[in-house]
């Protein structure tokens, strides 16, 4: 047994190794980056919403329908078909640089829907103590509405998170390799059924602890 | 001082418009404490937030110190509200934060010094008895904790106003009592203002100088505390009395009684006792009086009693005996209909 997984690091060590960093480094890039759209994006939705602070039909709609259209298209499908944007916008469309954008472009509408969500459960009572004590909205969404969201912004986090690393697992189409990418090209086209099962068990391994993390700093943020 | 000058508002569309105030003006005096009260849907809790244009009127002017409101630029009407304090039926606080951080959270955002801050905090945990919760959350807090707390971070900006927006309805009886002393003792040592809008007469009652009665968006009565107890004139109104007063006789009961007599309402206010004047009437004149329901209580600090009497006797004793029952300074009144003696 023990002579085994010896056997098994000498010959795959090495490219799971390097699969774990490349799929780390595409979750957390393209994490950054959709996070620090997807926010602003969920903020926005809820305060042009209807009868809220900075209520604008248009922007609203707008937002709404394109959030919606993206969120329509399969990864795999959306991959290729923003290939002329994404090279446009990184000057290349191959590689772990290439796979950012079309990574951030299906997950920055995902958090700015699960932000809004999440902005949306705060207590509107609270809203409007402080908008009673004249508090300045933007101060108000972040010290009240951003804070009281926390708990429910992390467990969306986590559950983006989540996603986008089933999405890094297309990644590989475009030569950006990562977990997803060995497990096919070994596991399911060269047959090495161990590369894949150990790929599949560091994959079960990264989504189980991901999810406890959240759940775990969602607890200790929610104070009650 | 609040003024309302002929404040009006609409909801709905035009085809189908909801009012929900209707031409209503009220004023606040300085350093008073004024109850509006009525069943739900009066429209008081819209009027308490048209106070600080939580909700805008329709129609009609709110002066805050003789500032009005509808005509302040968006950072006026936001720096003037620094100065108007709420708080509210659901406490509405930061659940994420401690104590200490909700009252000085909102200091912070307006821009109060860090080392302010600090003393204001300190000064008005104080004020509301609530030294050792400074660190806990409001999840660890009573309803009534809560409540303090809320009213610590509206005074801790140190307003001229403080709104009332049913702030008592989710407290039990005994805390409710405990949070109107201290909303009396605000009122007493900072010479606070006090709107507090409530559907309980017994909130009133309690602190009160003045109450208005509201009614499908129309304010129907109103008077000092005293007045409106002693001379009710709508419905509304004397059911919100009544309501204090548990003191409905039944119906087969009373038929008997008034078979031999008058069952009447005796109310009185102070030094005036209700107890030995009927004592003396029943020696003065040949009435059997005897007492079906009876309670004192404080208005405002004075007494206030009512007794449902029943006077056995002839109806020309017992007419001599209201009269002279009057004379003693007590308000004698049919039972349950609240019309003068004398009138049926």
């Amino acid at each position: 047994m023990l002579a085994n997984i010896k056997e098994f690091i000498d010959e795959w060590g090495i490219d799971v190794w390097q699969s774990v960093i490349e799929t780390f480094q595409m979750v957390g890039i393209s994490l950054t980056i959709s996070i620090s759209i997807g926010l602003p994006l969920g903020v926005l939705l809820v305060l042009t919403r209807p009868t809220k602070a900075l209520e604008n039909k248009y922007i609203y709609q707008i937002l709404n329908t394109i959030i919606n259209i993206i969120r329509s298209v399969p990864f795999i499908i959306l991959l290729f078909f923003i290939l002329p944007f994404t090279k446009l916008i990184v000057g290349t469309s191959i590689g772990v640089q290439g796979v950012i954008v079309p990574l951030v472009v299906y997950t920055a509408p995902y958090i700015a829907r699960l932000m809004e969500s999440a902005l949306l459960e705060v207590n509107k009572g609270v809203i409007e103590a402080y908008e009673a004590m004249g508090i300045k909205t933007r101060h108000i969404v972040w010290s009240v509405l951003v804070r009281e969201a926390r708990p429910s912004i992390v467990l969306g986090l986590t559950i983006a998170t989540i996603g986008l690393i089933g999405a890094t697992a297309m990644a590989g189409l475009v030569g950006a390799g990562g977990l997803g990418d060995l497990a096919y090209r070994y596991g399911h086209l060269r047959y090495e059924v161990d590369v894949m099962y150990v790929t599949v068990f560091i994959l079960i391994v990264l989504v189980q602890g991901l999810q406890s993390l959240g759940n775990a700093l969602a607890a200790r943020l929610k104070k009650d | 001082m609040i003024t309302f000058e002929n404040i009006s508002k609409v909801y709905g569309t035009k085809k189908q418009p909801i009012t929900a105030l209707d031409d209503v003006s009220l004023t606040v005096k300085k350093g008073t404490i004024f109850g509006v009260i009525g069943y739900s849907g009066a429209g008081k809790s819209t009027l308490v937030r048209i106070a600080n244009l939580l909700e805008r009127p329709s129609d009609g002017k709110v002066f805050i110190d003789d500032v009005d409101l509808t005509t302040l630029s968006k950072t006026k009407l936001r720096q003037k509200r620094n100065n108007i304090g709420m708080i509210f039926q659901s406490f509405n606080l930061l659940q994420t934060g401690t104590v200490y951080e909700n009252i000085a959270l909102p200091l912070k955002l307006t821009g109060i010094p860090k080392k302010e801050i600090k003393e204001r905090v300190k000064k008005y945990i104080n004020v509301v008895g609530l030294e050792d919760k400074l660190h806990a959350y409001p999840s660890q807090l009573s309803g009534g904790q809560k409540q303090r707390v809320a009213i610590a971070r509206a005074l801790a900006h140190e307003p001229s106003v403080l709104l009332c927006d049913e702030a008592t309805s989710a407290l039990d009886p005994d805390t409710t009592d405990s949070i109107l002393n201290l909303l009396e003792q605000i009122n007493n040592d900072f010479g606070i203002t006090i709107l507090l809008i409530t559907h309980e007469m017994h909130v009133v009652q309690k602190i009160c100088h003045e109450v208005a009665v509201m009614e499908q968006g129309k304010v129907i009565e109103q008077g000092s505390i005293l007045n409106i107890f002693t001379e009710p004139k709508t419905e509304t109104t004397k059911r919100f009395v009544h309501s204090l007063f548990n003191e409905q006789v039944p119906e087969s009961i009373l038929k008997d009684l008034k078979l031999d007599g008058k069952v009447i309402t005796m109310s009185y206010v102070g030094d005036a006792s209700g107890d030995p004047a009927l004592a003396l009437v029943s020696k003065k004149f040949d009435v059997y009086p005897s007492i079906l329901s009876g309670r004192i209580t404080q208005l405002k600090g004075e007494p206030y009693g009512r007794l449902v009497v029943h006077l056995k006797g002839s109806d020309e004793e017992v007419e001599l005996s209201i009269n002279y029952l009057k004379e003693k300074g007590i308000l004698v009144k049919g039972y349950n209909n609240e019309v003068d003696i004398n009138a049926s």
